[in-house]
């Protein structure tokens, strides 16, 4: 008996320092010429060699560590795991889950205002706070609900119709161009050309959708991207009317109906008599991006509750099974892509409003690329699980700003935003390891005749029985 | 048995894949009320032939015809809507979608208008359907899948029902239930049914004629019981097999 006690611990802890060595070197081998070496310019414009053995090292010892204790735990998390397991038989959606929508909405809805109140509070005057809470507003708030509501125009694609779409983008584009140049060139307000760039984008749709939706799969995500690239192309290289790489600049602002958020007299703050700041229009900005994303969740619930909807899902499992009950397959995939791409158009204007510029750097695959991580991670069709998708991948990018003792570990040059894409690739193999249907991966069904009982995704066979 | 009342009329129907015949001159007709059923070893043809009255492969040559009216090259989906609705081979439900979507879907082509009234009919039918409803399809055993894919064809209120190896896979019971309950619908609603099948005996001892299919050509055709007392049909498919 003593023996044993007294050799189990220690073969556990040779294992986990075995692995962490094997962790090590492997962290060694992979970042060595990727982080260890670097080549820089110098005035002569030559190419020199530098090193960044610190920062290597870093990499290897944290590659060492975090296998040595998740081996040397793993043990203990085994015996709690089924000591849960025993208590825990079978769980409802907790309370918690199952309002987390309704919670979620007042906390978006209150964001502003918390956010305001609390860095007020902090700062001890109203006008401090208004200041300070620029930056949380805009950069958190508004940069995500941006890719909240282009992840939710894509998921009527992907997540329902289940057209990969790897292009989603250009439609985003198509929505910024059109409010770009027609309120550069027009004067057109804001509130005629949203519906108009949701109108362009959603032809856009229409016209990239005909040719190649009788593609399937890998073959259509190909043209899509290909589609995506072209749009890019374009405007990089239409200067007469784009402007090509330097961009449209100078584009109106979106007025609260008409009342402009000016510092003149007719401006916002004016007419309500409060003192001047910029925050009143990123404050209005973040409602009526709100405002934009929660309309696209509406009609994608009421949308999958109504035949076209239906159809869309029943598309996504059997395309043959769909055409045989006599849905027209060509328009059902036709009406999924004009939607989602109307959306995509939305944002873009909304986007090329926010920013006052447009430039086709916004618009490369890499954003396609983010926008699909976001409905995949999410868990496809699940809005919760996509918004809070895009909050971590988004707010997580922002929050790598915000890090500045990193510099204090890594050094002065160390910039986390360049790790962004570390960061990317983690969480997915993260969501996918431990979710391997995304976040919230169980399909809500739409038509209950008794009481609810959700059986979910992880136990539904994919393919036909 | 006058052809011109026929229901559905498949003439001198050839299709292709690629370049590889599959259905060599074709032709089939059932008339209004009639169970018909199209029997054949493994790769005959029979799924094939089914398949093209949806116009998925499109037959090369020939006619195809239903209630007057040539489908040969119209859409698939407006085919459908002429309510012809079929169980086809691998049932092909929606996996993610529970029983009761799955029957809406059957269903769409009326919007839901009888929705509650069919369903019950189907439950009737199937009643192990309605204990599973709220099952997503994907999670039902292969027989309650099979019992499905039935109910969401009848679901569409056909006036011609195509059905794909309904026994396939099935235990005894739950074949001769699907069976009688074919049967019933034929008597009942004067439905017509054509049927393939491996199981011979039990299709011939069903329908009211049938049709034997030989590498994508009908070699024999006639009444049920002339079929089933055909030496040629009873060594070939029959005998062996179950008796
Ligand atoms: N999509 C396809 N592409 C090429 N050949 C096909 C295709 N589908 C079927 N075939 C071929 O056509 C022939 C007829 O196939 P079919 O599925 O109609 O047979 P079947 O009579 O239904 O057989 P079973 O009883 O096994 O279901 C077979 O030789 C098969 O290999
Ligand atoms: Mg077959």
């Amino acid at each position: 008996m003593a023996v044993t006690q007294t050799t189990e611990p220690d073969s556990v802890l040779a294992k986990a320092l075995k692995e962490g060595l094997i962790a090590g070197a492997l962290a060694l081998g992979l970042f060595c010429l990727v982080v260890g070496f670097r080549t820089e310019q110098n005035i002569r414009n030559e190419l020199i060699l530098t090193h960044r053995w610190g920062l290597l090292t870093i990499f290897v010892l944290g590659a060492a560590i975090l296998r040595f204790v998740i081996t040397y735990t793993a043990p203990l998390r085994a015996e709690r795991k089924k000591i849960k397991r025993a208590v825990a038989v079978a769980k409802e959606p907790s309370a918690f889950r199952r309002s987390f929508p309704k919670i979620g909405l007042g906390l978006l809805l209150l964001y502003p205002l918390l956010v305001i109140l609390i860095l007020s509070a902090y700062q001890g005057s109203m006008m401090g706070g208004l200041q300070a809470s620029l930056k949380y507003v805009d950069n958190f708030g508004i940069q995500i609900l941006i890719y909240v509501m282009l992840a939710w125009g894509l998921n009527i694609v992907v997540g329902l119709a289940g057209l990969l779409d790897l292009g989603y983008v250009a439609f985003y584009a198509v929505g910024a161009y059109s409010y770009a140049l027609l309120s550069t060139h027009f004067g057109f307000s804001f509130w005629l050309l949203l519906p108009m760039a949701g109108i362009f984008a959603a032809t856009w749709g229409v016209i990239l959708g005909f040719p190649v939706l009788r593609l399937r799969g890998d073959y259509l995500a190909i043209v899509t991207l290909a589609f995506g690239e072209i749009i890019r192309l374009i405007l990089i290289n239409w200067t007469a009317v784009t402007k090509g790489t330097f961009g449209i600049s100078g584009i109106a602002k979106a007025t609260l109906f008409g009342i402009p958020f000016t510092p003149g007299p007719t401006g916002f703050a004016a007419l309500l008599g409060l003192p001047n700041s910029g925050v009143y229009y990123k404050i209005f900005l973040y409602y009526l991006i709100l405002g934009l994303a929660l309309l696209t969740a509406w009609v994608t619930i009421r949308l999958r509750r109504m035949p076209i909807g239906r159809a869309w899902e029943a598309l996504r499992e059997d395309e043959i099974a769909c055409r045989s009950l006599g849905i027209n397959t060509t328009t059902t995939k036709l009406t999924a892509f004009a939607t989602g791409a109307m959306f995509g158009g939305f944002a873009g204007s909304f986007f090329a409003a926010r920013q006052g510029f447009v430039s086709p750097e916004s618009f490369v695959f890499l954003e396609s690329a983010i926008i699909l991580a976001m409905v995949v991670l999410g868990g496809m069709g699940s809005l919760v699980g996509i918004a809070i998708a895009a909050a971590v991948m988004i707010g997580g990018t922002e929050l790598l700003r915000e890090l500045e003792f990193l510099k204090l570990i890594f050094g002065p040059d160390f910039t986390p935003e360049l790790y962004r894409m570390l960061l990317f690739g983690l969480a997915m193999i993260v969501v996918m390891v431990w979710k391997p249907r995304g976040f919230a991966g169980s399909r809500e069904p739409s038509a209950f005749l008794h009481e609810r009982k959700m059986i979910s995704g992880e136990f539904t066979k994919e393919g036909h029985g | 048995m006058s052809e011109n009342k026929a229901l559905l009329r498949i003439e001198n129907v050839e299709t292709y894949y690629g370049n590889i015949r599959a259905l060599s001159g074709v032709t089939v007709h059932a008339n209004p009320g009639e169970i018909v059923t199209l029997i054949g070893a493994n790769g005959a043809g029979k799924s094939t032939l089914m398949m093209t009255i949806f116009g998925m492969p499109r037959a090369r040559t020939g006619r195809i015809i239903f209630d007057g009216k040539d489908i040969t090259q119209m859409p698939t989906h407006e085919i459908a809507r002429l309510r012809i609705a079929q169980s086809p081979e691998g049932r092909r439900i929606f996996p993610r979608m529970t029983v009761q979507e799955n029957l809406q879907m059957g269903a769409s082509l009326d919007n839901l208008q009888h929705f509650d009234e069919d369903s019950r009919m189907v439950f009737d039918l199937f009643p192990r359907l309605k204990e599973r409803i709220n099952q997503r399809g994907g999670t039902l055993s292969g027989g309650e899948q099979q019992m499905l894919a039935i109910g969401r064809a009848l679901m569409a209120r056909p006036r011609l029902l195509l059905l794909d190896e309904p026994s396939l896979g099935l235990a005894p019971l739950i074949i001769k239930h699907i069976f009688e309950a074919i049967k019933a619908l034929n008597k009942n609603t004067g439905l017509t049914v054509f049927l393939v099948e491996q199981n011979a005996f039990g299709a011939l001892k069903l329908a009211d004629r049938g049709y034997v299919m030989v590498n994508g050509i009908v070699t024999m055709s006639g009444s049920s019981a002339d079929l089933l007392a055909d030496p040629e049909v009873r060594a070939a498919y029959l005998e062996g097999g179950r008796h």
